[in-house]
């Protein structure tokens, strides 16, 4: 057993006296895995278990009992930063808990494993009329990713987030105990474990509520803008009329030209506005485009980018789009859902144009009436810090009523930025000080895509209230602390 | 669970985190501070507790980025390896840089022939380090980073009739390591070997005769240097290269008539 000596200062970690035998053995070498941020800044070394039925996935917390290991939960991987990896500890990667459990297909009401993607759900139900209320962009985060992020999409300030969405859970307790979860029973925990970083329990089934659609495409509209006041201004008079509303922004744009960039705005098409609509929901329709620019083939072109992947090439690329956006300003067309949804699927591997170091995003949420000042300011400052952008999305949120909320009555930038060996800590600098322009203008945060946030700066936006029933709601779900990540150990433990 | 302290670590501002093996004193708790005073997480491993003890705290008292914690253990206790290595990974979340330092020379005489000595100094300097090596080869192989680095000597390059077990604990030690290193450079993992001379330490007790004698401070700062630049393999002082590289030509028929 741990006993700790009763020095001052120095604690030994270890009693020789019990060492060596069998009441703590360790995991087995070949679960020992390197496991990366999804932006590849940041690597870590794993036991990595892969369950792919419930008895299974008891076991592994009884193997992190015996061996005194926490568990971190990882879906998918695609959080940019440290919020699925665990550090010389066990990973419990639940991407083959895949199963779709139960499909109303009358109501649009299906129930999932938590492994289930996001690609695999849509194309299980789209050919019934029924597409995901909620994505993100990118099909492949698991539902369980999901659900433990409180993922938003490009309807977040109409639809809110994907747990708006969810009905019901089942969570596994790390004592193995399972409770059903939703907003009449257990509601405390429903609301904290969605968004609650897997920090609370397992989702061994999730109940999502789905959108019925009644075409495979959708109407996209684009519009070019000058700066970050038009694109407000553009969000704020189409927003009423618009299913999905989405800004590129050009953060190399300066004075004048700041924040300029363009929209895209999407609506369904409305019943009966698709002659077809039994042809274009079909599976094989919903297909994204096997080449860009009519001749690249997709799986290559991360390395075409390779070499814009500096201030210079991204400025010009930056620029190239922001030119083509002006002559296509108005342009109307009508794509499939993939097509609009999932644009990070269009180029496989686009993080790999970043090179080896990778990137970091960072995203920030700030009210209505703040966001155009402090916007501008933070692409002012990326600027004047010689590290700008090199891909920035604006889009329009709501609040919600999750604990751990990222949600605002107002705007979110997110912005991506290359990692080099000699930049790190210019960029964490220049993150800190981001941080303190949301935190004034009473933004907010989300940890899917966080490396950067500080204890203050999280305690400054979520409060130290939520902070604590948070920690209270743990205590009671998983009182021995078995489920740990880095994010958590950065961010929330004691 | 809950009653560890947790290290925390932040994405872009990686903390270094250093693992050594036989920091009780010498040349060990040299490096201990050394590599604390350049703001290393320090995990610091030995048998006698009182003295690590005494050297985490004068390391934790100098504040900034340096911590250090201590883990009693004898090194000849193979078994506890494994589990003792994870652990350790665990509460530094994660480990960059492991080094080790245990060696023990058994005072011999000249027609002292003892199995039991030979042993210990193969146990201590030899299998312990093959132990401690082989997990740190495995967690870096797998990281894909990382450096290891073993405190051989210029004994390992001949047999001598001084301590031939001694000689032959090092030599072993040496080879092992080269090894690991032709393992592991492809997987970015750099293996360092040290050659010291004569140090200042304990260990110069059952020497029979020293030349170029340096304190342990002295060759921790050049080890350090040698871990930042990685080299392959470090003589310390550096003019016991070309020493060595003499001793290690001369023909058998002459080196046996000599008493070096």
């Amino acid at each position: 057993m741990l006993e700790q000596q009763s020095r001052p200062q120095s604690q030994t970690f270890y009693d020789h006296e019990t060492s060596g035998q069998t009441d703590h053995p360790p995991l087995p070498s070949k679960r020992l895995e390197r496991v990366s941020s999804w932006g590849g800044a940041t690597h870590s070394l794993g036991y990595v278990y892969r369950p792919a039925t419930l008895g299974r996935l008891r076991r592994v917390f009884e193997v992190a009992r015996e061996s005194r290991r926490t568990v971190g939960l990882r879906g998918a991987g695609n959080s940019y930063g440290d919020a699925a990896l665990n550090e010389a500890n066990i990973v419990l990667d639940l991407r083959r808990m895949n199963r779709i459990l139960d499909y109303e297909p009358d109501n649009g009401r299906i129930r999932v494993q938590p492994g289930v993607t996001i690609a695999q759900l849509w194309q299980h139900v789209i050919e019934d009329g029924w597409w995901p209320t909620v994505v993100p962009g990118t099909s492949k985060p698991t539902i369980g990713g999901c659900a433990g992020m409180n993922i938003h999409g490009k309807n977040a300030w109409r639809a809110g987030t994907i747990g708006d969405h969810i009905e019901m859970f089942d969570l596994l307790l790390p004592s193995g105990e399972v409770l059903a979860c939703s907003r009449d029973a257990n509601s405390d925990l429903f609301h904290a474990a969605i968004g609650g970083l897997g920090m609370l329990g397992v989702f061994t089934s999730i109940t999502l509520r789905l959108k019925r659609i009644y075409s495979g495409l959708i109407s996209v509209e684009a519009y070019a803008s000058r700066n970050l006041a038009e694109m407000i201004q553009q969000f704020e008079q189409q927003q009423h009329d618009s299913d999905y509303l989405v800004g590129w922004i050009d953060a190399f744009g300066t004075g004048k030209a700041l924040g300029r960039g363009q929209i895209h705005r999407a609506n369904y098409l409305a019943p009966g506005a698709d002659p077809y609509p039994q042809q274009t929901l079909r599976l094989d329709r919903q297909h994204l485009p096997d080449t860009l620019f009519g001749i690249v083939p997709r799986s290559m072109m991360w390395r075409f980018m390779r070499p814009f992947m500096n201030n210079v090439g991204a400025r010009l690329v930056n620029l190239g789009k922001y030119t083509t956006s002006r002559i296509g300003h108005g342009s109307v067309f009508q794509q499939p859902h993939v097509a609009f949804h999932f644009l990070l699927d269009y180029i496989p591997d686009w993080k790999k144009s970043y090179g080896t170091t990778g990137l970091i995003q960072y995203q920030s949420f700030v009210p209505q009436d703040r966001a155009l000042d402090a916007f501008g300011t933070m692409l002012t400052l990326c600027q004047r810090h010689r590290l700008p952008s090199y891909l920035a999305v604006f889009k329009k949120h709501r609040t919600d009523d999750f604990l751990l909320s990222h949600g605002v009555d107002g705007y979110s930038l997110a912005l991506d930025f290359k990692v080099t060996r000699g930049n790190r800590q210019r960029l964490a600098t220049l993150c800190a000080e981001l941080d303190e322009i949301v935190l004034n203008a009473g933004g907010r945060f989300y940890l899917a895509k966080d490396s950067t946030l500080r204890r203050e700066t999280l305690s400054g936006y979520l409060g130290q209230d939520v902070i604590q029933r948070f920690k209270a709601l743990k205590e009671q779900c998983d009182p021995e602390t078995r489920l740990e990540t880095n994010m958590w150990r950065r961010l929330f433990a004691d | 669970m809950s009653n560890t302290p947790k290290t925390a670590h932040r994405p872009l501002e990686p903390s270094r985190r250093a693992l050594i093996v036989g920091a009780s004193s010498g040349l060990g708790a040299a490096l201990a501070r050394q590599l604390a005073r350049e703001g290393y997480l320090l995990a610091l491993l030995a048998r006698r507790e009182a003295r690590l003890a005494d050297i985490c705290d004068q390391i934790n008292q100098l504040g900034g980025d340096a911590q250090a914690r201590y883990y009693p253990h004898n090194v000849t206790s193979f078994d506890e390896v494994p589990a003792l290595f994870q652990r350790i990974a665990a509460d530094l979340s994660g480990i960059d840089l492991v080094i080790y330092v245990a060696g023990t020379q058994a005072a011999m005489s000249e027609h002292e022939y003892d199995f039991e000595k030979d042993a210990a100094m193969v146990r201590v300097n030899t299998l312990g380090a093959m132990a401690w090596l082989g997990q740190a080869a495995l967690y870096f192989e797998r990281a894909q980073a990382g450096q290891i680095v073993a405190i051989s000597s210029i004994a390992a390059d001949r047999g001598r009739r001084a301590n031939p077990a001694y000689n032959a604990s090092k030599a072993a030690l040496s080879t092992y390591v080269e090894g690991l290193r032709n393992r592991l450079s492809r997987y970015g993992v750099t293996v360092t070997t040290i050659k010291p001379g004569f140090m200042d330490t304990r260990l110069l007790e059952n020497a029979q005769r020293t030349m170029w004698v340096i304190s342990a401070e002295k060759a921790a700062e050049q080890i350090y240097t040698a871990i930042r630049r990685k080299k392959q393999t470090v003589f310390v002082p550096g003019r016991w290269r070309l020493v060595s590289l003499i001793i290690r030509h001369i023909p058998s028929v002459i080196f046996r008539r000599l008493s070096i």
